[in-house]
């Protein structure tokens, strides 16, 4: 493309866009002089380019906006109409210049609509009123000139929303302001003039009107007096004129050309700068290495000084890509008023912080979503005025939109007073969409509800509007922003607002970041989110303690929650590493967004200057890396994502939450209660485990009173002899060097065994999840207990070997002598409560079968199987036990059979709907005595019955 | 796979591979893709990444994604102190090295020789494999190098 022709492209549509935000200013403005001068100026530049390129429909209309706008200038009256006008012809230059772009001719076509209408803007109202159908070309300028036509029948009318003045033909004729211009300093020289309030004069007012808009009127003309040349003559105007430019010229002067210094530079020149000096702090970084290892090296003098030139070139060309965010809110003046307009509600926005400066990549990929997040507020975030008023609000809605810095983030904050968005609305629509069950939708907090909003094809708008309500949108924008590693968040209070909080991390090609090493290895964490560093000495206060695994530091008398980040990266640290380390961590205070925390890592080394390199794609999906980068001495680091740590920090927080919450629902049928273990150690170092619940007590015995007899080892206890059990595998002479021996004691009825232990390691609160079953007898399997692999030891294997008759004995104390070995149904889904209760159901005179749940047990039924007793568990996976009792109830075979429930809850609720399910009796799974003795009622009751 | 095809119908064309040698086995990459060869050394590795990155690391500049070919094609890893090189490759303007054992010979083949893929091959080999060339005294597995390098999320993509 023409070099010529491409500046031209480039500056006019930045001109444009300035002219944008100027006339909507303008409009509600209008005795600012300057903002009108600035306009002028800019299409006054647009039209003269033209003109010179040969861009005939751009030129002619240009010109016939400038027309109008001189008119303004010259003091004829704003209107609102002549304002959208201009933004329409605005919009049409820019429409042309976009054709002008791709195909470098202007299109084909004609304007002469517009044309017509602003020269008929230009020449006055009054004509427009008394022949607009004759001047409009076509159907859209006369639906135009009707508006125009229309507020002319209003002008007689005090109240209108903008300072309306009747309009006289031009009195000062074309030429002569083109004259004016042209003898005016030239845009690049030029520099608007302050305010000048005395120049706006309310010339040639029809007295009628003139008394109608006066009072509006005049609040803002600070010299009232002035309003008395309303009708001096041309000549005195164009002497005010005169003056008017001989001040610009010599304030123009005195401020000094500061626009003069700018220049334009590709893009690309400035990416391809930007590579440069990253290569070159790269190599800095590996002279600064090289020469660190050499004391007395000659080199130190020049190269501390090529240090600080790289670190100052690198900051300046840092500066160059950095640009205020307001331009990114250019347009959106504009697009509110139009908004404003077609919905009919005045809005008010209010922006803070539009020099608040971030990359111009991050800030070309957030213009879009703003903007839709803006009009998003003003269309269905605002209530309409009238609303407004009812509620008891201020009656202009107001947008406020505001950015600023923290912590190496920009935030960007979009904030409505309107009406906010209702929770019962949000459900019905989310259940509308069918994207949540009403169920799930009433666990969920407001916070979750209001997720939604960021789902595809999710829209608030109870109907379409031209703006919006087509549900694309906020997921989009969530998609953007996410896209740059920023995060969208937002808090609505019904009636008051809803407020967005846009977070974008300032991601700068290069960063400081500090080195620090974990396991051995080396990372980077860029210095800005790492707040302070703590090194733990249990001298000086800083001790790593732990809540229940948890650990924390004390900080300055707040807790701060310690991460490792060796655990984080998997990463195992060597027995010696661990041995170095210990109490002398370090603590890298980081802070995320509101969240602070500690990673714990080995050592620190140094800060340094990394210039992030993108991560390979395959590395992508590991949200612990940012990035990765050449260190000094050439080797290749991971730069830790402290968003990433957040991130993981939070969901795990999220997923033991979720546990929490899942076991107060205490409907977690899928997951195995937790069981009371007793961890001990017998033989080996290996971790062995029995339930607590069958152990009666823990005793130490005196060794010299272990006695043998009969091949066994027995020990007096409470006044009996109890034979003290083995482990298989455990060599009894282990027991002779000591003086006290640990034993386990577990009791059934009158009798006790006591099974031999070297050592009572912890009591733990666990479930039990026995992951590898046991071919050996003695030993149930092996479970994960504590994060370290447990077996878990069969008491019933050892019960026999204490009494040969421990299973077997039929004679109980009680008076009720049960010759008859009932058969009893045991419906357990745990193996280890199978294994555990057969033995001793066993013992107690049942014949007991065990099904591992309820479906097996059907299935027993369907084989005409009969039983005396059914004992069924009530958290079972697939058909729990109030659903097996609930299909026995009624059975022909098996409805009179009497059904014990066990289970670990004993809440009421559960009771009284297992009662109402059939079962008879409701028993604590751990309650053994409990559970015999239930039995023997239940069979007192059956033999009295019968 | 559609590739290979195609060139059987073209008589005569010859096509150039550098042979590897990775656990015994003689492989083949197309030479064109083949950036240059290089010796490991310091390389990083990656926590949480995917067994088959062997880690990263500094090649004139460049940070190269070094991938174990053993583990890419499930085979035993290497013993201590057995020798291993990379063979430098770029795809969608990201470096990576293929860590092999060893390097061999560049080959002329003639294209229309290539046989298809036995269809009893091991999964994980058909899918990186483009043909099969029978030298003299051994089989030579000519690889897909883009195949080979899809992993991780390009492989979901894929």
């Amino acid at each position: 493309m023409d070099d010529l022709l491409q500046e031209f492209l480039t500056e006019t549509v930045e001109s444009l866009d300035v002219v944008d935000v100027e006339l909507v200013k303008f409009e509600q403005d209008p005795n600012n002089e300057e903002i009108l001068a600035n306009i002028f100026r800019l299409v006054h530049t647009i039209k003269g380019t033209c003109g010179f390129l040969g861009l005939p429909r751009l030129g002619s209309l240009a010109h016939a906006a400038e027309t109008l706008m001189g008119k303004y200038r010259d003091g004829s009256p704003v209107t609102g109409d002549g304002v959208s006008l201009i933004l329409e012809t605005i919009d049409r230059l820019k429409e042309i210049l976009e054709v002008l772009e791709e195909q470098q001719t202007e299109p084909d076509g004609t304007d002469d609509d517009l044309i017509a209408l602003l020269d008929q803007m230009s020449l006055g109202d009054e004509a427009a009123a008394t022949e607009p159908q004759s001047v409009a070309p076509d159907a859209e300028a006369a639906v135009a000139a009707d508006i125009a036509s229309g507020d002319m029948a209003e002008v007689d009318e005090p109240i209108l929303d903008i300072v309306e003045r009747e309009l006289k033909p031009g009195e000062v004729s074309l030429d002569d302001l083109e004259r004016a211009f042209h003898e005016a300093p030239g845009p690049d020289d030029f520099t608007a003039p302050e305010p000048e309030t005395d120049i706006v004069t309310a010339n040639d007012l029809q007295e009628p009107v003139e008394a109608a808009t006066e009072p509006q009127a005049a609040p803002v003309a600070p010299e009232p007096a002035e309003k008395k040349s309303a009708d001096k003559p041309v000549a005195e105007k164009r002497a005010v004129a005169d003056r008017r430019q001989k001040e610009r010229r010599t304030e123009a002067a005195s401020k000094g050309s500061v626009k003069n210094q700018t220049i334009r530079v590709n893009v690309e020149t400035l990416e391809q700068l930007m590579t440069m000096v990253s290569e070159l702090v790269l190599t800095r970084n590996q002279l600064l290495e090289m020469v660190r290892k050499h004391d007395d090296s000659e080199f130190k003098g020049p190269l501390q000084r090529l240090s600080n030139v790289t670190a100052e070139l690198q900051e300046g060309v840092m500066k160059t890509r950095m640009q205020p965010i307001g331009n990114a809110w250019q347009k959106l003046p504009r697009i509110v008023r139009d908004l404003s307009l077609s919905l009919d509600k005045k809005i008010d926005l209010e922006m803070i912080g539009a020099e608040t400066e971030l990359d111009r990549q991050v800030l070309e990929l957030i213009k879009d979503p703003l903007t839709h997040m803006v009009r998003n507020s003003a269309d269905h975030g605002l209530e309409a005025n009238s609303d407004r008023v009812m509620l008891g609000k201020p009656e202009i809605g107001k947008i406020t939109l505001s950015a600023y810095h923290e912590g190496g983030q920009i935030i960007i904050k979009i904030v409505d007073d309107g009406r906010g968005i209702d929770a019962e609305k949000l459900k019905s629509k989310i259940l509308e969409r069918g994207l949540a069950s009403e169920d799930e939708l009433d666990r969920m907090s407001e916070g979750q509800l209001q997720k939604f909003i960021f789902h595809p094809g999710f829209s608030m708008a109870k109907e379409v509007t031209a703006v919006s309500g087509r549900g694309v949108g906020m997921d989009v924008v969530r998609t953007n922003i996410e896209l740059i590693g920023g995060t969208v968040d937002m808090t609505s209070s019904v009636g008051k607002g809803t407020s967005f909080t846009i977070k974008i991390p300032l991601t700068l090609a290069i960063v400081s970041a500090l080195i620090i090493e974990v396991s051995g290895q080396r990372f980077a964490i860029p210095q800005l989110s790492v707040i302070e560093l703590v090194r733990t000495h249990g001298e000086a206060g800083h001790t790593i303690e732990m809540i229940n695994d948890t650990p924390v530091l004390r900080l300055r008398n707040k807790l701060l929650p310690l991460i490792y980040l060796n655990k984080q990266l998997s990463l195992k640290r060597s027995e010696e590493e661990v041995e170095r380390a210990a109490g002398k961590e370090f603590v890298i205070v980081t802070q995320v967004g509101s969240q602070t925390f500690g990673v714990v890592v080995d050592s620190v080394f140094h800060t340094e200057e990394i210039v992030v390199k993108p991560m390979s794609n395959m590395l992508r999906e590991i949200t612990m890396f940012s990035g990765n980068t050449i260190l000094g001495d050439g080797s290749v680091i991971m730069i830790i994502d402290p968003n990433g740590i957040a991130q993981n920090v939070a969901a795990d927080a999220g997923a033991q939450a979720a546990v929490a919450g899942q076991e107060a629902d205490s409907s977690g049928i899928d997951q195995p209660d937790p069981t009371t273990l007793l961890v001990f150690t017998a033989g080996s170092e290996q971790l062995k485990a029995v339930p607590l619940s069958l152990v009666t007590r823990l005793e130490e015995v005196d060794v010299t009173k272990i006695e043998r007899s009969n091949g066994r080892d027995l020990v007096q206890y409470r006044g009996k002899l109890m034979p003290l059990v083995c482990l298989d595998g455990y060599d009894p002479e282990n027991m002779a060097g000591k003086t006290t021996q640990p034993i386990l004691v577990f009791t059934d009825d009158d009798r006790s065994m006591g099974l031999v232990v070297d050592e009572i390691v912890d009591i733990v609160e666990d479930r039990l999840v026995v992951e590898i079953q046991s071919e050996v007898p003695g030993i149930l399997g092996s479970a994960v207990v504590r994060e370290s692999a447990t077996e878990l030891i069969d008491v019933a294997h050892y019960l026999p070997m204490a009494f040969d008759d421990w299973l077997v004995r039929h004679d109980r104390k009680d008076g009720v002598n049960l010759q008859k070995n009932l058969n009893l149904l045991l419906v357990d889904d745990s193996a280890f409560f199978r294994n555990m209760l057969a033995p001793l159901l066993g013992s107690a005179g049942y014949h007991v079968t065990l099904a591992a749940s309820g479906t097996e047990a059907l299935a027993l039924k369907e084989r005409g199987i009969v039983f005396d007793l059914i004992v069924s568990d009530i958290e079972m996976p697939g058909m729990s036990g109030i659903e097996f009792a609930e299909k026995l109830k009624f059975d022909p075979d098996w409805g009179e059979t009497p059904i014990i429930a066990l289970s670990s809850h004993a809440e009421p609720e559960i009771i009284e709907q297992s009662r109402e399910a059939g079962f008879h009796e409701y028993i604590g799974k751990f309650d053994r005595e409990g559970l015999v003795e239930t039995l023997r009622e239940v069979r007192v009751g059956m033999e009295e019955a019968s | 796979m559609s590739e290979p095809q195609a060139r059987n119908q073209n008589n005569g064309p010859m096509e150039e591979f550098v042979t590897v040698i990775i656990a015994g086995q003689l492989f083949g990459l197309p030479i064109s893709r083949v950036q240059d060869v290089f010796m490991l050394k310091d390389m990083t590795e990656v926590p949480l990444a995917i067994p088959e990155i062997a880690g990263v690391l500094n090649l004139r500049g460049r940070i190269v994604t070094a991938i174990d070919m053993r583990e890419r094609l499930g085979l035993p890893p290497r013993a201590e102190g057995e020798t291993a090189m990379s063979v430098g490759i770029e795809m969608d303007r990201e470096s990576f090295g293929l860590v092999i054992d060893r390097i061999g010979d560049v080959l002329h083949l003639p294209v229309n020789e290539f046989d298809e893929n036995p269809v009893n091959l091991d999964p994980r080999w058909r899918k990186v494999t483009q043909a099969i060339f029978m030298l003299d005294n051994q089989l030579l597995v000519l690889l897909d190098v883009d195949r080979v390098l899809e992993l991780g999320d390009r492989e979901v993509a894929a």
